[in-house]
């Protein structure tokens, strides 16, 4: 479905409102992952807010879209979305990572509504998702299963291993984004081992590629929409996006890949964030 | 009776029980032919999956079948279900407790001729270190057909431990298998043998042997390696001193599951009959029961090791 000004108005607002919640999240935590979380927000904005068939209040409902967070280490962004679409309630972000709470580290589909696949060792998620594409096919259902990857994360080689089997089984009802922020924990993903050229890798293996601007509703939900319109084949849709985004001293900053902000310096990140 | 293995047997079951469970899904890794799901492939090609050389891959997308409510069996040979996709295993399967079905075959030496990259003998240790995980090794063609049928209807991953050479038949076909409940396959009182696997008949072979001496052996199939049953170990316990026996290294499987048990709850003097920490070689199945140790005389022999 085409979007429109109104929505992506809205989609800002809630972006905004769920980077708040990465950076109170993560500094109530004292540990955790601002940095890829905030690359992936809008994405994952796009899907919950506009495009995911889903039912907060029956979250194993069978015929719903499926989502796997791939890159697990983005749990405060899964779970700030989540909430914030009433899957259960926003003061439970602050337990994260605490003793006693349902938000785990990395996402755990059996404690946490709505995390549809456990994840966290990187590499795995796109395995599982073909799995829920393939038993959609054979069920003769029409949900579709969104996964989302980091561009560090496609130095697995199981990632390989999966796109192959993704492209064999024609999977179409299957949508991958790359959250292509360049960054990695030692540093530039091509300095440490690159995976690129990413585009030309998942075309090599039979994927539909649709490049897009990860911070652009517009182009996000565009693609979504194409890929829904391509058969025969699985769409990857990679997203060039910035490291930190939202948060001027964070952004493309490397360090803040798996650093929670102190006290002063989340009071600094949320007036960015008005 | 004949020799059958129990991969053979494991095809032919899940071919019977994909005609009554629907929800049942196959998937290799271009093994079919080898571990038998090719019987099952043939029967209901809609619902098998070959993964190709990926067993990474194989296990996560098992893994995603059962979050959509299949029972996936995931074949591929126990050295790279265990090993290669160990913490897919772990992390994808275990950890969210999903209703996976590693249904392994060529485990242990009588792989043969293949050689050491091929034999895994430390399988058994790695799966019943996880959590959630339930770890079935049968005995023979019969045991085996059952424990097919119990793995698909108990809920959450199984791991079932098959060999690919033929085996002695043990039991009659009224036998029933229960998870988790060991079997007492000969009475005794002055030694308890407790086999898992291809060892059950080298045990009773063993206790035969014994028999003759004047030595009456207890013989027990602990064919549940978890959850384990301690009950049986304790009446085990009763006569003094146990052998175990197993087609694995003696570091972490049965053997260390019993004493485990023994440990915590009445100590008796045993020994356990395993691969002794060392990696194999090429040979015939029997020729390397033979060097490895795992044959009737060795068990005898330690049994009588015990009582001196």
């Amino acid at each position: 479905m085409a979007i429109t000004k109104e929505k992506v108005e809205e989609l800002s607002e809630i972006a905004r409102r769920i980077r708040r919640h990465i950076i109170e999240m993560t500094a109530e935590a004292g540990s955790g992952h601002p940095g890829g979380s905030l690359s992936c927000t809008d994405i994952l904005v796009t899907l919950y807010f506009h495009v995911m068939k889903v039912d907060p209040k029956n979250p194993n409902w069978p015929e719903r879209d499926r989502f796997v967070l791939s890159k697990g280490h983005a749990a405060p962004a899964l779970y700030a979305v989540l909430a914030e679409k009433g899957y259960f309630p926003t003061e439970e972000l602050k337990t994260l990572r605490k003793i006693d709470s349902m938000l785990q580290g990395h996402p755990d589909m059996k404690n946490t509504p709505g995390v549809d696949m456990t994840t966290g060792s990187l590499g795995q998620g796109l395995s599982s998702a073909n799995g829920m594409a393939i038993a959609g096919k054979l069920d003769g259902k029409d949900y579709r299963v969104y996964v989302l990857l980091g561009d560090g994360e496609l130095e697995e080689g199981q990632v390989w291993e999966a796109a192959m089997a993704a492209a064999h089984y024609k999977l179409d009802n299957l949508t991958a984004f790359v959250d292509h922020n360049g960054l990695q924990i030692d540093g530039p993903i091509t300095q440490v081992m690159s995976p690129e050229i990413i585009q030309e890798k998942f075309r090599a293996f039979g994927w539909h590629v649709i490049d897009v601007d990860g911070h652009d509703f517009e182009e996000i939900a565009g693609a979504i929409e194409e890929a829904k319109n391509i058969k025969g084949r699985p769409t990857v849709i990679v997203a060039k996006t910035v490291k930190g985004k939202g948060v001027p001293y964070m952004e493309n900053q490397v360090d803040w890949h798996g650093k929670a902000p102190s006290r002063e310096q989340a009071e600094e990140a949320l007036k960015s964030l008005i | 009776m004949p020799k059958i293995a129990t991969r053979e047997a494991y095809g032919e079951a899940l071919a019977e029980l994909g005609e009554e469970i629907k929800d049942i899904v196959v998937l290799d890794a271009d093994l079919s032919k080898s571990t038998k799901t090719s019987v099952f492939a043939k029967k209901f090609p809609e619902r098998f999956f070959n993964m190709g050389i990926a067993e990474q891959n194989l296990m996560g997308t098992a893994a995603g079948l059962a979050t959509c409510g299949k029972i996936p069996f995931a074949s591929t040979f126990a050295i790279f279900a265990t090993g290669r996709a160990f913490e897919q295993v772990r992390n994808s399967i275990c950890y969210p407790n999903l209703n996976v079905k590693i249904t392994a075959t060529h485990a242990g030496i009588t792989v043969g001729e293949d050689g050491a990259t091929h034999q895994s003998i430390e399988d058994i240790a790695l799966m019943r270190a996880l959590p959630n995980m339930t770890v079935i090794s049968p005995a023979d063609a019969v045991e085996t057909k059952q424990a097919v049928r119990a793995a698909a209807m108990l809920k959450g991953p199984v791991y079932l431990r098959l060999g690919r050479h033929p085996v002695e038949t043990i039991y009659g076909e009224n036998y029933k298998f229960e998870v988790g409940k060991a079997v007492i396959l000969k009475e005794g009182k002055d030694v308890a043998l407790i086999a898992t696997g291809v060892m059950i008949a080298e045990a009773l072979k063993a206790a035969e042997q014994l028999s003759k001496d004047g030595i009456d052996a207890m013989v027990i199939n602990i064919h549940t390696i978890k959850p384990i049953d301690e009950e049986v170990i304790l009446k085990a316990a009763e006569c003094g001193s146990i052998v175990t026996a197993e087609e694995h290294t003696i570091i972490g499987g049965l053997g260390s599951a019993v004493a485990e048990v023994l440990m915590e709850k009445k100590p008796v003097p045993m020994k356990r009959v395993g691969i002794r920490d060392v990696f194999a070689r090429s040979g015939k199945p029997e020729e390397l029961m033979r060097v490895y140790g795992l044959t009737a005389e060795d068990i005898e022999e330690a049994a009588k090791s015990l009582r001196r």
